[in-house]
């Protein structure tokens, strides 16, 4: 994902002369191609991320594009004032932009893990969330965010994630993308974890089960036309991703649907990462395992959920 | 470019004079809304006089210029002192200024994001406007333009670790259409601020940081005025200038007196205080 970053806001820098790239000393080489095209407007602003949101805000209030990145919870949660402040208050187009999200960095430990930033910049005022589910989707929601004019924050994938589009899809901000029509249960899954979701509605076409496979790209704002379709239509409709239930997308469309008038028939299984930080060492695989959120895993519980009360 | 650098800049008698006028209406103000923060405001005034009379390249008429120098007041718990130096320049009509602080009005206890015309940042958490000013000073420098960036910090808000990110950062992007002016008035919200944190030697923190730092009498306007006016000042760095002020200058019952950090003036202390100034 990291990489088409690169190439694409390489290009957005290209074809608009108020793009400028703000790096918090991250991306050796990555952005090479950009420095040589663009050299003015590539800034790295070093492990100084509260200033970097600063330079963020005071470059968007002088009429420039300015898109921020670096290891996702550095550009959150340690910076949640600058974004909440210098960003939001300003309502100021800066897009955010935090690589190796959820459990992307799972071996380097919960100081690199992000499993609560949706939830903190979910609650800004003004803030969009966007959360791409493969590289594709990445340069679409670059494109939106770009066009956007408010801050937005985007958490991306690090590296090699298997593809779920075949050509970019074009994002709307509010909107979800159906990846895999269904008819017996809707899987909304959230950024990195949607190969998983496909190989789980695999699993469960195996099982003669129908699953609807959800994009839900858009976090805030949520989808809501799609919201109230799942609920109507499908008996079961789970929210997954990698992000605490706590404040997450899951926890968006709960609060969704405890304020909807009519609730639907559709009963929500939500699937994320637990209460606490993960005190071993692992890889992603390893540490999704700890979360229940391994294809085997899911499987289960959704067959579970899907089985008739004994 | 084509702001007049300052048109009819006025002499120093009359630099005090519109100094004077407006230590009294931060008096009035924070007295009519029952605001704080008064001594934090007397103590900047005349660094926002000779920001506003005599340095900076602006026209209230074209208060979203492009090429207008920007001025941040960084700690934005002076902002009665920023709404006074604005109104008083014809950035807004009094009628605005009047109504600081009550229910719907522009003008809050800090200054929200255009909340009037020549508000540049929203300010009141501090080690916000450094940052934000930097990111002014870059866009001018990719934009081709010329203006400067002014920056008021407390020396309270050197606190702030962001204060010295964005300190390393400007250097590092020979950003030197920046000042930065600590208002060094010794105190902050409830102690001496040499006591709270290791601030000084502040001129000699800021030097190390890669500024061209200077040392100045907060309340001398024209000492004040020729150091920001040499901005860019040819030695290819940001200018810090550490202004050494007297928190509640002006009054003699406020100065060097923190407990009006929070005291707000009673009717008879806004008499006396104005008396002081000249103003009645």
């Amino acid at each position: 994902m990291r990489n088409a970053f690169a190439d694409e806001i390489t290009r957005a820098a290209a074809a608009d002369p108020r793009v400028v790239m703000l790096s918090g000393d991250i991306g050796n080489k990555l952005f090479d191609r950009f420095k040589d095209a663009c050299p003015d407007r590539f800034v790295n602003c070093g492990v100084a991320e509260a200033n970097m949101i600063g330079v963020a805000s005071g470059l968007a209030l002088s009429g420039m594009r300015p898109v921020a990145y670096t290891i996702t919870p550095f550009i959150t949660t340690r910076v949640l004032e600058q974004i909440r402040l210098d960003v939001c208050y300003h309502d100021v187009p800066v897009v955010i932009v935090g690589v190796g999200s959820g459990l992307g960095y799972a071996s380097l430990g919960p100081t690199h893990h992000s499993c609560e930033d949706m939830a903190f910049l979910r609650a800004l005022p003004g803030m969009t969330v966007l959360a791409p589910a493969d590289a594709a989707e990445v340069r679409g929601c670059l494109r939106a965010a770009l066009a956007h004019p408010g801050p937005v924050y985007m958490r991306i994938g690090k590296k090699g994630e298997p593809a779920v589009h075949t050509e970019v899809p074009a994002i709307t901000i509010g909107r979800s993308l159906v990846l895999r029509e269904g008819t017996d249960v809707c899987l909304l899954g959230v950024g990195t974890l949607l190969p998983e979701v496909l190989a789980v509605a695999e699993r469960l076409a195996g099982r003669g089960i129908s699953a609807c496979v959800v994009s839900a790209v858009s976090v805030k704002p949520l989808d809501e036309d799609r919201l109230r379709d799942a609920f109507d239509r499908f008996p079961l409709v789970a929210t997954i991703e990698e992000h605490s239930l706590i404040g997450g997308f899951g926890a968006a469309v709960a609060e969704w649907l405890a304020d909807r008038p009519a609730p639907g028939r559709g009963r929500l299984l939500r699937f994320g990462t637990q209460d606490h930080f993960i005190h071993e060492a692992g890889e992603v695989e390893h540490a999704r395992h700890l979360n229940g959120l391994t294809v085997d895993a899911m499987t289960d519980r959704i067959l579970g959920a899907l089985a008739p009360a004994a | 470019m084509d702001i007049a650098a300052v048109a009819d800049r006025p002499d120093t008698a009359e630099l005090k004079a519109i100094a004077a006028r407006l230590r009294g209406r931060v008096v009035e103000m924070s007295h009519m809304a029952g605001t704080p923060h008064l001594g934090s405001a007397l103590s900047c005034i005349d660094i926002v006089t000779a920001a506003y009379w005599a340095v900076l390249r602006i026209d209230p008429q074209r208060a979203d210029d492009p090429d207008r120098d920007r001025f941040i007041l960084s700690k934005g718990h002076a902002a009665t002192a920023l709404y006074a130096a604005l109104a008083e320049r014809g950035f807004f009509p009094r009628a605005i200024l009047d109504a600081y602080n009550t229910d719907g009005a522009a003008l809050a206890e800090h200054p929200g994001p255009n909340c009037v015309p020549g508000v540049e940042a929203a300010t009141g958490s501090l080690g916000h406007g450094l940052p934000i000013g930097l990111g002014m000073a870059l866009a001018a420098r990719i934009q081709g333009r010329a203006h400067r960036v002014f920056a008021l910090l407390s020396d309270g808000e050197c606190n702030e670790g962001s204060v010295w990110e964005a300190a390393m950062f400007a250097p590092a992007r020979t950003l030197d259409n920046v000042c930065v002016i600590v208002d060094y008035n010794k105190w902050q919200a409830t102690g001496r601020s040499n006591e709270t944190l290791a601030l000084a030697p502040l001129r000699d923190k800021w030097a190390a940081f890669g500024w061209d730092a200077h040392e100045v009498d907060g309340h001398d306007v024209d000492a004040l005025v020729r150091l920001m006016e040499r901005v860019p000042n040819g030695s290819g760095k940001p200018v810090a200038i550490i202004a050494h002020t007297v928190k509640g200058k002006g009054v003699s019952f406020m100065e060097d007196d923190n407990n009006w950090h929070y005291r707000i003036p009673k009717a008879d202390e806004v008499e006396r205080a104005k008396k002081e100034l000249g103003l009645s």
